[in-house]
């Protein structure tokens, strides 16, 4: 039932925090955690917010859990923000712009910083996701800086990617650069109070033309000024639609199909991966190998060949 | 890091968590004007160790406890209040004694802050 009442669990906020920060923590405790919830997970609608730093996006998504909330859905956002590259330490502001929401029990905020996550910081996103479809939202909003490879790599859990653009934040060329336009299934020119914001549109639009989008779906361009919450009820019905057209073309199952795959082969070169480094030096051929290559007998190539065809067969034997 | 209470003063609460930044640890900036109420929640959304609040209005004594009292009702009275401000000797031991973990004079060294977290604010995981 979509009646906007908290979510079965909301009154437990500190047991789904400290699951949350085990996760984060502790990469090797999500198997378990993930597996406990699993029958639980996947009925939440995932959108992703990502653009340049300062275009918008906390405003934006504050103004969208408004529009949500009216809508009678319950919200938890998840809010990436990088990490220093010298201390590993963060500043993590998002949710100063979302705060009106403190009393609501029916929206839950949850900041993260990048780090260096062990599992890679889109594996940490993606199972605090799945914890919080287990607690019931209704609507998942993600937001991250959309710059590195693993922000983008974040966006993959969303069902509807919307990219956030302002006036005056880097010529729309940069975005399309940065690989962003293609995933983008909203684009949201924010600050449209600024000058500037028309040119950004009509760049957005013509370029738009440029990149087709995979499936057969338009992708609006939206103008908004987030902080006064002009424009954002179009950003919502272009979300709601490309939900609708998901559902309809089939296309959600395809892309949850392709998440799901890509996620059990990230797990499984992962655990290979480490698998291979804690055994390789403990004896036989392959830490022969391997040290023939240290001496400087062995190409990197020829060895790193003969190692793997020692660890898993080649096809055909 | 939070501001409670009606003081526009936020320059030394950003460079506290500037400071924290630069010593390793993750802060959660809530900006300024917030009630206790919010920063309760914020607090044990956010999963913090510490919390640090600053109140540089004189009103720590009506805006502490309520903090307090508003993260014990959120069955997290363990996360560890750190107190900033303009805060006489009399009121120290008097929100020592309410419950705050700490209480730093506004003129307290940045380092005396972090130093302080890194011995007592990280909470041990059951
Ligand atoms: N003029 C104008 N300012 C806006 C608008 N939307 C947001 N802002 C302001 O832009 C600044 C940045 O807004 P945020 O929502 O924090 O931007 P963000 O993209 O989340 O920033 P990061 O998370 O740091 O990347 C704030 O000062 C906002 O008040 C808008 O539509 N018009
Ligand atoms: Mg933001």
């Amino acid at each position: 039932m979509r009646d906007g009442s908290p979510p079965a669990g909301a009154g437990e906020y500190r047991a789904l925090s400290r699951l949350i920060s085990r996760i984060e923590n502790h990469p090797g405790a999500a198997a378990s955690i993930i597996a406990d919830l699993w029958s639980r997970t996947g009925r939440a609608r995932r959108v992703g917010l990502t653009g340049a730093p300062g275009v918008g996006k906390s405003t934006l998504a504050d103004q969208l859990i408004t529009a949500a909330r009216d809508g009678g859905l319950t919200v938890a956002v998840i809010a990436v923000d990088p990490s220093s590259p010298f201390s590993g330490g963060a500043i993590l502001g998002d949710r100063v712009r979302m705060v009106r929401h403190s009393g609501d029990p029916g929206v839950y905020i949850r900041s993260m910083a990048a780090r260096a996550h062990l599992g890679g910081l889109a594996a940490a996103t993606r199972d605090v996701a799945y914890v919080l479809e287990a607690f019931a939202f209704d609507l998942i909003l993600v937001e991250t800086v959309g710059v590195g490879q693993s922000e983008l790599e974040i966006m993959r859990l969303a069902d509807t990617v919307v990219v956030v653009t302002a006036p005056g934040f880097g010529d729309a060329v940069q975005t399309l650069k940065a690989g962003i336009l293609e995933i983008a299934d909203v684009l949201v020119v924010n600050k449209a109070d600024r000058p500037g914001a028309k040119e950004t549109v009509m760049q957005l639009r013509e370029m738009r033309r440029l990149v087709p989008h995979h499936d057969a779906w338009d992708v609006p361009v939206v103008e908004t000024t987030a902080s006064t919450g002009a424009g954002v009820a179009d950003v919502w019905e272009a979300i709601r639609r490309h939900g609708e057209h998901l559902r309809t073309s089939g296309e959600l199952e395809a892309r949850r199909g392709r998440r799901a795959e890509r996620e059990v082969l990230a797990l499984v070169e992962a655990a290979l991966a480490s698998r291979v480094r804690a055994t390789v030096h403990d004896r036989g051929e392959p830490a022969e190998l391997l040290a023939r290559a240290k001496r400087h007998e062995a190409d990197p190539h020829s060895t790193a060949k003969a190692i793997l065809e020692r660890l898993i067969p080649p096809e055909g034997r | 890091m939070a501001k409670i209470g009606l003081d526009g003063h936020d320059r030394g609460v950003k460079v506290v968590a500037r400071a924290l930044r630069d010593a390793g640890f993750e802060v959660v900036y809530t900006g300024l004007h917030r009630t206790p109420e919010e920063v309760a929640v914020a607090a044990v959304q956010e999963d913090v160790d510490v919390i640090g609040v600053s109140i540089l209005s004189g009103a720590h004594m009506a805006l502490v406890p309520p903090l307090l009292d508003a993260l014990q009702a959120r069955d997290a009275g363990d996360i560890k209040v750190l107190v900033g401000g303009v805060i006489p000797e009399a009121d120290r031991a008097k929100l020592r004694d309410l419950g705050a973990a700490a209480v730093f004079d506004q003129d307290a060294s940045t380092d005396a802050v972090v130093d302080w977290i890194r011995r007592h604010g990280v909470r041990s995981e059951e």
